[in-house]
């Protein structure tokens, strides 16, 4: 669909269908979280609605609480269709905060929804699944750390243990066999376990346990600055410093009604599709890498760092961190350097027709990357997926061309979309993606407006709020940020797009054979440190 | 077939095509001196990441490329604990990877180096001291070297090694 037409012309149907379900909508804004619509329901028509929302088709995007006061809960679901983007909110007693649950209808609410189990105390009803996700063993059950009565640093906090007690599915039969895998890996990656239940060499089951990387993001966040929060948002996962930045400073200058500079927003882009070009190399490198062809890693190593060093050189930072600012960049790109940028483009262009065409050419490539790690286009709607996972399965969803933000809205933005959901189409899916993002960069840097890089800040008054939406190289990202007094931050919420595509990597795993499951895995790519926070 | 040998001994140039990078190489070779003559010419090393944002990790990996290839300098990186003659330690140490840290320093074989890489590891960075985090790697267990940076770059990373190893 194209961009700004027909905003919105399906909720007319979605508020009729509550009012026949009997569930009472008891307030909108079209402004609060604008462009967002925000809808307040009552706590016992939560899981209701939702069942409404999917009869419509609506994508569920996320999950986050928030404090309001010493007696309030408030829990916010963000949905979405056709890039039209609406937020559920409702009020939970603290001293009974229990309501149901969107799991049973959304299987994406599933994880979203025990981390807030976790960090709130919440109880989702008639969730499935009751085990605990992001608390291992650092603070006790009964303990809520995104309550305001729990410190951001407690006192006397000793050694903490290992979580060894976690209770796993398992999983019976004859000559089926366990293999736990972390969380400390045989590479160079990030922390996590899974388990794997195999007959022979085929996986059965897989089930991942995240959180080691849990650090306690949103708790650190609340009493920042502007500044510090976009530092932070920058390093919630490090490979999207980029776009998580550019998430939280859209944020809050929704809520600061501050209104970026389009130069400012155009580098803003530059950047965005820089950091995508990078991410989707050292993953097309990797993936072959992962199934023994070394020589496309090796080329597209070099490639990347050709690419990284053209960051440092123009600006400033190899993986373009604390360039993203609030009220627009770190500074301005002149005119020499945006034409340095443009000799690289081309040359990148070049180098990587010659490499994509090797690829192409290699049947044994091919056999190892065709059918492997099968996502289903059905799966894939249902599970919510998102980025390079939902485009190689047959799901068009891309941010900078259906919501339209800005500089994306005077840009065409050419997303690709494949079918066979394997390996070998989410890696087409990544070399299109960097063709595309190679033109989109030509567009900006031969054009860009002129003017200031920098808008003035203005505080925003205490309970302002935003939400941040933009396409990050994995994916699609919400943030929602609040301020409290002061023009500090008193809540910051980043979805990162992992959330909703590292359970689907669980499914697409079966009946692949374990040695496939790094492929597999790598084709997926999900930041532990972005579900974890 | 043909044409695909073709392609690869024709794009295999490419990475002969990477400048000559004096500082690096000068770099490389003080490093390659230390290993050889401490190490017997082979430094493993097991990296650990604790509760890094993987923007460390992104810069580990660069020494692999064909720019840094560390490996010709004597440097590998290597899959367990037990083989290893140092710890590469990034992220301030989450609470969730306490033990977990603890258990992979004691399987590693003594002597044994600590390097906390990148301004987490070193300080606890953006993160510092939570109720999810310990903050600097030296919190949780002995440290030889830091590296700080955020994220350290490849060349940043690779001085860092011949620190450890003069000092
Ligand atoms: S030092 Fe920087 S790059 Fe490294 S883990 Fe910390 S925040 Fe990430």
């Amino acid at each position: 669909m194209t961009a700004g037409v027909n905003r919105f012309d399906w909720l007319s149907e979605f508020l009729a269908r509550c009012e026949d379900e009997m569930i009472r909508v008891r307030g909108s804004s079209v402004r609060a979280l604008a462009p967002a619509h925000l809808l307040h329901l009552d706590v016992e028509d939560w899981g209701r609605t939702a069942a409404v929302a999917k009869e419509l088709d609506c994508r569920w995007c996320a999950l986050w609480a928030e404090q309001l006061d010493a007696e309030t809960l408030q829990v916010n679901a963000c949905l979405s269709r056709e890039g039209d983007y609406f937020v559920l909110r409702a009020a939970v007693p603290l001293a009974t905060p229990v309501l149901p649950s969107h799991t049973p209808v959304y299987p994406a609410a599933n994880r979203p929804e025990r981390h807030a189990q976790d960090l709130f105390g919440l109880v989702f009803s008639d969730h499935p699944d009751h085990r605990r996700w992001i608390r291992h063993q650092a603070w006790a059950e009964d303990h809520y750390p995104l309550r305001h009565d729990f410190p951001a640093r407690p006192e006397g906090v000793g050694e903490t243990p290992p979580d060894s007690g976690y209770p796993f599915f398992q999983a019976q039969g004859s000559g089926v066999y366990e293999i736990p895998v972390g969380p400390v890996h045989a590479g160079i990656i990030e922390p996590g376990h899974f388990r794997f239940q195999a007959v022979g060499e085929t996986v059965l089951n897989l089930e991942e346990r995240l959180g080691y990387v849990h650090k306690g993001i949103e708790k650190i966040a609340e009493g920042r600055m502007p500044e510090a929060l976009a530092r932070l948002a920058g390093r919630v996962s490090g490979d999207t410093t980029v776009a998580h930045a550019w998430a939280a400073c859209q944020a809050m200058e929704r809520a600061a009604g501050v209104d970026v500079p389009s130069r400012a927003l155009a580098i803003r882009a530059v950047l965005a599709e820089r950091e995508r070009i990078a991410n989707h190399l050292g993953d097309i490198g990797a993936i072959c890498n992962d199934v023994g062809f070394a020589f496309v890693q090796m080329q597209c190593s070099r490639l990347r760092e050709d690419w990284q060093r053209g960051n440092q050189f123009v600006f400033g930072h190899r993986l373009l961190m604390d360039r993203v600012v609030p009220g627009g960049v770190w500074r301005d790109l002149t005119p020499q350097c945006a034409k340095l940028l443009l000799t690289e483009n081309a040359r990148l262009r070049s180098e990587l027709d010659e490499l994509l065409s090797i690829l192409d050419d290699h049947p044994s490539l091919e056999d190892r990357l065709l059918g492997t790690g099968v996502l289903p286009a059905e799966t894939a709607r249902t599970l919510g997926a998102v980025g390079y996972l939902a485009k190689a399965s047959g799901i068009d969803l891309d941010l900078r061309r259906d919501h339209g933000y800005a500089p994306y809205d005077r840009l065409t933005v050419d997303s690709p979309c494949l079918q066979a959901g394997d390996v070998a189409a989410r890696l087409q899916v990544r070399a299109a993606e960097i063709r595309h993002s190679l033109e989109l960069l030509e567009h900006l840097l031969k054009r860009p407006p002129v003017g200031p890089v920098q808008a003035g800040w203005r505080t925003p008054a205490a309970g302002a709020e935003g939400l941040g939406l933009v396409e990050g190289w994995r994916g699609e990202i919400i943030t929602h940020v609040r301020f409290g007094d002061d023009g500090r931050i008193a809540r910051f919420f980043p979805r990162d797009p992992s959330w909703l595509n590292w359970p689907i990597l669980e499914q697409l795993i079966h009946g692949n054979i374990v040695p496939d499951f790094p492929v597999c895995n790598k084709s997926v790519n999900g930041s532990y440190s972005g579900q974890d926070l | 077939m043909l044409r695909i040998f073709d392609k690869i001994r024709r794009v295999g140039i490419v990475t002969e095509r990477a400048p000559r990078d004096i500082e690096l190489e000068a770099l490389g070779k003080q490093v390659k001196r230390h290993i050889d003559g401490r190490f017997s010419g082979s430094l493993a090393i097991r990296v650990v990441d604790a509760g890094s944002c993987n923007g460390c990790e992104l810069e580990i990996h660069a020494l692999n490329n064909p720019y840094y290839d560390v490996e010709r300098f004597g440097v590998h990186f290597v899959a367990s604990p037990r083989h290893a003659d140092a710890l590469l330690v990034t992220g301030p140490v989450s609470r969730h990877m306490e033990a977990a840290l603890k258990r992979t320093y004691a399987a590693t074989p003594s002597p044994k180096w600590v390097i906390a890489c990148g301004d987490c590891a070193c300080d606890g960075g953006e993160f510092g001291v939570s109720y999810a985090s310990c903050g600097a790697v030296e919190n949780v267990i002995p440290v030889d070297v830091v590296i700080p940076g955020c994220p350290p770059a490849p060349r940043n990373l690779l001085r860092g090694l011949l620190a450890a190893m003069a000092g």
